[in-house]
């Protein structure tokens, strides 16, 4: 049975501009379920990332509401959204945000650090983890060894190892060639099914637009349209 | 606490040749206040030491005239020894110690000179008085090595001594000077001359009179003796403490200079961290860290810094200390003109308490420095933060 992961109802989001303000979002309902592949899609300045930030618990509705798994973003303390963060969202951001002085072992771990889970219980998870993503002979390199492809895997390996209910992923692809980007889609759409993970993306690339089951147009702040893909079985 | 601790090593360890250069310039502080403090520690205890073994022992009567800045006082500054001390003074554990003033003649110069008569016999003080019990026609006498240089006197010269007897009558005899010694106190040595106490005694027509009484055991109760005024071991140490004191105000600014430079490195570090690692900063939020979370991780690793220099320090610092407080630190110039109680060779001490006290307020005050800057984090945007866009 599906279950809702995000609720939004009339979400704006308004941001100091000079001496008066700018919306970013105008309005925003949408509904999100478990096990969707879906993606805010809009050219720069539509509102998408700022949308994910506030599904990400990274920033606050200025009025509406955002409901992600059961907590109402806007009422959440900052102690209570890291929670939140911490236990159930992923993160996969257009420039990695690797902890360039860590090795791969101990970036995919960082997550399982803070969950307090044993050594012997992270090392199973990241060796999982980074079976995910193909890169289980990398565990000792840095990032700035590694090719753009590589990093983002390390990325996606990142966000999935704590097994998290809601991946929201920035312009994963936005740095990456043709075939990096198809092998980390791939990579992303094979975790979604295995592991039901939603997965909600914030694109302007083809290539990650022509993965997604579901497909949110975003223009100046407000939804100009949604399309479903039907999947074949 | 633990996270942070972990995730502050690895990104220490990981930063490289960054966090190293902090890390040893921390260190050089640490060995080099280390040092200065444990020279402080070392003349203290050898000033102290000296001052006691050469001239004060546990504490002294003084004849209530006597006055240590008046040299008008000593012409009165005598009387005879008190009866109730006489079996100290046999047992050897009060030496009685008689002084005029005086002049000397080396090479035709006149010097004035305090003269001391001192028994030949005793061991209380350090002197070498036993080069006292010498028959020779001239007084025997022991001078200082600071006197000896500044006069040109040598072991087995003979000088004219002109002194004033009880009645205010000049005298002149020749010394011979049997031996010069050393003693690193200033007070023991410039300008005096130790005769045998019988001698001098007999110079001035003061038979069995004194002026002061040296006593061995500073921890006996001592009653009032009458004419006698008591100067205990803390009375006679009193001048020699302020100056120490003094001392330590100098010292205090050096290390304050010292721990300035190291703390401005990892301040430094510290401001320059957060402005560049924002995008690091932005990810550990995403990932769960609170903002507070992630300014006890750079405070964390701000003071792990000081941990690693006191690990760094201990490394080269311990043989090179170990051998200074054996070898001792040789002053490049002569010390006996220096006018303080200092030795030609200063040996460092370095007490446990002296290096756990160093090392805690080197620690305390790094975390410190670390913390000030790091608060700038809790302001952060963390959407800003993570696309590296905070100016």
């Amino acid at each position: 049975m599906e279950k809702s992961v995000i609720s939004i109802r009339q979400l704006v989001k308004k941001f100091p501009a000079g001496k008066g303000e700018f919306t970013a979002l105008k309005g925003i309902d949408l509904e999100f379920n478990t096990g969707e592949f879906a993606g805010l899609i809009g050219p720069s300045g539509s509102g998408k990332t700022t949308l994910l930030n506030i599904i990400g618990s990274l920033d606050v509705p200025s009025t509406g509401e955002a409901v992600v798994l059961g907590s109402s973003i806007g009422e959440l303390s900052a102690r209570e959204a890291a929670r939140l963060r911490k236990h159930s969202l992923g993160f996969i951001f257009q420039s990695y945000n690797l902890l360039a002085v860590h090795t791969v072992f101990e970036n995919v771990e960082f997550p399982l650090l803070l969950l307090d889970y044993s050594a012997s219980e992270r090392k199973k998870m990241v060796q999982e983890a980074l079976e995910w993503v193909g890169l289980t002979d990398k565990t000792d390199s840095r990032p700035p060894k590694l090719s753009g492809g590589e990093c983002q895997r390390v990325a996606i390996a990142r966000a999935m190892v704590k097994k998290p209910s809601l991946v929201l992923a920035d312009e994963p692809t936005a740095n990456l060639d043709a075939d990096n980007s198809h092998h980390i889609l791939k990579t992303m759409e094979t975790l979604n099914r295995e592991l039901n993970t939603t997965f909600l993306f914030a694109t302007h690339d083809e290539k990650v637009i022509g993965y997604l089951r579901r497909k949110i147009f975003l223009k100046d702040g407000r939804v100009d349209k949604e399309e479903w893909v039907k999947q074949t079985p | 606490m633990k996270t942070a601790i972990k995730l502050a090593y690895r990104n220490l360890t990981g930063a490289g040749l960054r966090t190293w250069l902090n890390v040893i310039v921390l260190s050089f502080s640490f060995v080099v206040i280390l040092f200065m403090k444990g020279v402080m520690s070392g003349w203290d205890l050898q000033a102290k030491t000296d001052l006691t073994q050469w001239e004060i022992a546990g504490g002294k009567y003084w004849h209530q005239q006597y006055d240590p800045y008046d040299p008008f006082t000593l012409s009165d500054s005598h009387a005879p020894i008190p009866p109730e001390l006489a079996d100290e003074i046999a047992a050897g554990d009060m030496v009685p110690l008689l002084m005029t003033q005086g002049s000397i003649y080396p090479q035709g110069r006149l010097q004035s000179v305090l003269i001391k008569g001192i028994p030949a016999e005793q061991s209380l003080l350090k002197l070498p008085t036993h080069q006292l019990d010498t028959v020779t026609e001239a007084f025997p006498a022991i001078i200082g090595a600071m006197m000896a240089r500044n006069l040109k006197l040598e072991i087995g010269q003979y000088v004219t001594i002109r002194w004033r007897d009880v009645n205010g009558t000049f005298d002149a005899h020749d010394i011979l000077i049997t031996d010069i010694f050393s003693s690193n106190v200033p007070s023991a040595e410039a300008g005096q001359i130790y005769l045998p106490l019988e001698t001098l005694q007999e110079m001035l027509s003061m038979p069995g009179e004194t002026t002061i009484l040296t006593f061995r055991d500073e921890e006996r109760e001592r009653t009032s003796v009458e004419g006698f005024s008591l100067k205990t071991k803390e009375t006679l140490t009193a001048s020699i403490d302020e100056m120490l004191k003094t001392k330590e105000v100098g010292q205090g600014i050096l290390y304050f200079i010292l721990l300035l430079l190291a703390m401005l490195a990892i301040f430094d570090t510290q401001v320059l961290s957060i402005f560049k690692r924002q995008k690091e900063i932005g990810t550990y939020i995403a990932l769960g860290y609170t903002r507070g979370q992630v300014v006890g991780l750079f405070t964390v690793e701000g003071a792990m810094h000081s941990v690693l220099a006191a690990l760094v320090g201990a490394l080269y610092g311990t043989p090179l200390l170990w051998w200074m407080a054996k070898n001792g630190w040789t002053m490049p110039v002569d010390t006996s003109e220096f006018g303080v109680p200092i030795a030609q060779t200063l040996y460092p001490v370095f007490s446990p308490g002296l290096i756990v006290s160093t090392t805690l307020l080197v620690v305390l005050i790094t975390t410190i420095v670390s913390y000030w800057p790091s608060r700038k984090i809790a302001k952060m945007n963390p959407t800003e933060a993570l696309r590296g866009k905070i100016q």
